[in-house]
């Protein structure tokens, strides 16, 4: 176990260095610099341009600069944000519980719809239930995020007045940022009512970016479900006279769901992608929206520095899932 | 953060539905950059420190005159080259957890907020990036020195006579800072924060920033406005919660749901739907801006005059500003908009008449037309709010001459660089004024220097002599009549010489809830919170 442990680990390293080269190259070979993009229309005389390019030090060569940055990250340092001017860490800090609450909302939603709709699809094959969750899901699974976004405000929020339109909780509410947890937070503040308006709050957004996994979940759970269904000791566990609560619960969903989870971890990818037009329509301050408006921005050191972090907690998180599975599956270790 | 000023604010909020405290929500198109007015053009920003700051004068509100803030009053010297302002007393600075001023506001302070920005020596210049866009743009370079006279009196020494120093003293970038705050910052060594944690004059007071979420403002008391008795320069509400929403229709139905009280800058075309609202008002303001269409001279067919102004005469221009700004923009021919004095209302645009156009084109050499590009910024601006739709009709309008144009568009920072870079054949470019002066533009977009240099924002790199005379001319004397008839003769030679097609410009909107009083917004800088009531 500990050399497969040491094995896993010997490659983060120059996955590491690799992305450190992506994040920092990736913002650079983009035409436009930030000093240009601050003077907008308004433009400044190249002397000027110049000089500021210098002063932040935009004139060294590019692997001058590459270098500073890795020193920097050594000395625990992500740089400042040439915008704000606040340091990327502490940004990152303040976006990142933001899209965390509200991607393990929608996702738990999205296990909360699509499963049951896949295998209850997959139990009444043939039948009309089938014929309109499986059409509902091809057209969640098509749904443009941003369109969708909108017409779910203006018709629950703008028209029904169900829900607020966006935010993360009503602007009367202001208590101390203890954890970013927007749910969290509100409860531990015991101001009334302030929890209710976080929970209403995250309905929409939480709905909008449920919907694609939701329907890749239905569909993945309904062909796993399909498959496992026609297995002969699903005919066998009939034949034994069990029920089909029985048949279907305990011994087909328990096999099924082995490449549902598969599907279900990918979807934190397409997660963290609508996750950044959820943002932006919904005004929530993460770190999908965070990252764009810096890379519109040019903003170096917050591009540089929250990709990487965001790349090291995947990098994290894929670790983890390895070692989950060599835990489960012993052939993986010793293999 | 200021725990007092949280505790207040809380209490403020918590007790709002018993003690029926005003809280005024506003929606903001984006999040503030920075806390020091200096070291940023951004609009967004701008408004927000709009309302914790003041300068030495200010726009008037709703207006493009200029008045007296911080500095009671001023003069100009016979040779236009020192200005002597003299400051209000007893302006109290704000406090905040970290620092309690023990002085009011005085030329020391006004001394150190150009200090730092001019003198790269100067232990602040670089905090926070050493970069200060406004003042490197409009002052830097004609700044000779300023300096104290006395306690409540500061000298500014031009370079050169420069007409719009006073405009651009009003611009809300020029916000006067605290010496003694930043004196108090060195020394903890944390200087810093006093670019994110202000301390200005102004009627209300930071008292949280949950990043690009919230700001929360809280009224500041002993603000000198308040002390002078001026209602419009006074605090009337509680507290004010700017909620910041990226996207034009999410602010719309914020402020229809009534989740904020003032929804900035919605979309032109959702008009009619605040107008059908019953809480709601479309408040139309002029924008002082102007886009533009600009031909390259580095291209040899834009080199003939015929070529443009039969260019110019194939557009229809009421067409494409009553589609693009939506009914709510301007029709004319000249650079300086109508929001602005020095606008010269008889110039119109060059008659739509593609049988005239066609003819043109003969004369030049181009009797079946010719291939080129039309650049449509990526963006809403101000001065276009569609850039595509826009190019579109132009190009519509060019193929019924015969010239076929491709419409070329970028993301905006890469439009920018190749704009500048020259590589835009007809390139859609425009600007917002920053104060009221009608010099900003033309000088930015359309000027060059002696030596033939072209100015920042000239992307064709037109070069006319003659122009460039008449606007150094007006740029030096102060004389209002005087530069009214200059800027008449150079918008005049802009339309004759057709470097640029102008687009008109359009009106913004602000969707503000009938219970508000007294909001005003601003065609000039930020509009102003203060003297702002809710019923």
């Amino acid at each position: 176990m500990l050399r497969y442990l040491l094995g896993k680990l010997a490659v983060l390293v120059p996955t590491f260095f690799g992305i450190t080269i992506v994040a920092f190259g990736f913002v650079r070979v983009l035409p436009g610099d930030p000093i240009m993009l601050m003077a907008g229309e308004r433009g400044l005389t190249p002397e000027r341009h110049a000089q500021l390019m210098a002063q932040y030090g935009f004139d060294r060569p590019l692997w001058q600069q590459y270098l500073s940055y890795l020193g920097d990250l050594f000395r625990g340092d992500l740089g400042t944000s040439l915008v704000t001017h606040r340091p990327v860490a502490e940004d990152f800090l303040t976006f990142f519980p933001a899209t965390m609450e509200l991607g393990l909302c929608a996702m738990a939603l999205a296990i909360c719809i699509g499963l049951p709709l896949g295998v209850l699809a997959a139990v009444k094959r043939g039948s009309w239930f089938e014929q309109i969750s499986m059409s509902t899901a091809l057209i969640g699974y098509s749904m443009p995020i941003f369109w969708w976004g909108l017409l779910m405000i203006i018709l629950f929020s703008g028209t029904l007045g169900w829900t607020p339109v966006s935010g993360r909780i009503s602007l009367m509410y202001y208590f101390p940022q203890v954890t970013g947890f927007m749910l969290i937070d509100s409860l531990i503040s015991g101001q009334a009512g302030a929890f209710r308006s976080a929970v209403l709050h995250l309905i929409l957004p939480s709905v909008v970016l449920a919907t694609i996994p939701a329907a890749v979940i239905a569909r993945q759970s309904r062909s796993a479900m399909l498959e496992v269904l026609s297995e002969d000791f699903v005919r066998t566990a009939r034949a034994k006279g069990l029920g089909p609560a029985m048949v279907v619960g305990r011994h087909a969903l328990r096999n099924a769901l082995i490449p549902v989870v598969t599907v279900i971890g990918l979807q934190v990818g397409s997660l963290m992608a609508g996750a950044i037009l959820t943002e932006t329509i919904f005004s929530w301050p993460g770190i999908g929206k965070w990252i764009v408006d810096s890379i519109s921005k040019r903003d170096y050191p917050v591009v540089q520095g929250g990709l990487l972090v965001i790349a090291v907690v995947v990098m994290i998180v894929n670790l983890i899932v390895d070692l989950l599975y060599a835990v489960i599956n012993p052939r993986i270790r010793h293999g | 953060m200021n725990k007092l000023a949280y505790l207040c604010g809380a209490a403020a909020l918590a007790l709002a539905p018993a003690a029926q405290a005003q809280v005024l929500t506003v929606c903001l198109e984006g999040a503030p950059e920075i806390f020091n007015p200096e070291l940023t053009s951004n609009g967004t920003t701008a408004y927000v420190l709009g309302q914790i700051y003041d300068g030495l004068v200010s726009v008037e509100r709703g207006g493009s005159g200029i008045e007296p803030a911080l500095a009671e009053s001023w003069e100009v010297s016979e040779d236009g080259k020192t200005y002597t302002f003299h400051l209000r007393e007893n302006v109290s600075w704000q406090s905040n957890d970290a620092f309690t001023p023990t002085r009011p506001m005085n030329a020391d302070d006004v001394v150190f907020t150009f200090a730092r920005m001019m003198d790269p020596e100067h232990p602040f210049y670089e905090v926070s990036g050493g970069n200060y866009p406004t003042f490197n743009a409009k002052l830097a370079d004609n700044l000779d020195a300023v300096e104290k006279i006395d306690e409540h009196t500061v000298a500014f020494t031009l370079k050169a006579p420069l007409a719009a120093f006073i405009g651009t003293m009003a611009h809300g970038s020029i916000g006067i800072t605290s010496a003694e705050y930043a004196d108090a910052m060195m020394a903890a060594g944390t200087p810093e924060q006093m670019d994110l944690q202000p301390i200005g004059t102004g009627p209300f007071q930071l008292q949280a920033y949950q990043t690009d979420a919230i700001v929360r403002l809280l009224p500041f008391a002993d603000t000198w406005g308040a002390g002078i008795g001026d209602d419009l320069r006074t605090p009337m509400v509680d507290a004010v919660v700017m909620a910041i929403s990226g996207d034009a229709t999410v602010r719309l139905q914020r402020a229809l749901a009534g989740e904020c009280l003032i929804g900035l800058y919605p979309n032109l075309a959702d008009k009619e739907t605040i107008e059908a609202s019953d809480t709601v008002d479309a408040v139309q303001t002029p924008v002082a801006s102007t886009g533009m269409l600009h031909f390259n001279f580095g291209e040899e067919k834009f080199q003939d005059r015929k070529v443009r102004q039969a260019l110019a005469q194939a557009i229809d221009m009421e067409n494409l500003v009553e589609v693009v700004y939506s009914g709510m923009g301007h029709v004319t021919g000249a650079v300086v908009p109508p929001a602005l004095w020095g606008h010269a209302e008889d110039i119109a645009p060059w008659p739509y008449d593609p049988e005239a156009a066609k003819a043109l084109l003969a004369e030049a050499g181009y009797p079946d037309g010719f291939d080129t590009q039309v650049w449509a910024v990526p963006v809403a601006r101000p001065y276009m709010p569609n850039g595509r739709r826009a190019a579109e009709i132009v190009q519509a309008d060019w193929a019924e001459i015969g010239v076929t144009a491709e419409i070329v568009t970028y993301e905006w920072a890469e439009y920018i660089q190749r704009a500048r870079a020259g590589e835009a054949q007809v390139g859609m470019f425009g600007g917002i004024y920053d104060f009221p002066d009608p010099s900003q533009i033309p000088n930015n977009y359309l000027t060059c220097s002696p030596e033939g240099k072209t100015a920042p924002s000239n992307i064709g790199a037109w070069c006319d002599d003659g122009f460039n005379a008449v606007m150094r001319e007006a740029g030096s004397i102060t004389d209002q009549e005087e530069r009214i008839a200059l800027y008449h003769e150079a918008q005049q030679i802009v339309h004759d010489e057709v470097p640029v097609v102008v687009l008109g410009g359009a009106d913004t909107i602000t969707a503000v809830n009938k219970s508000v009083k007294g909001y005003v917004p601003a065609i000039f800088g930020s509009s102003r919170l203060s003297g702002v009531s809710v019923e």
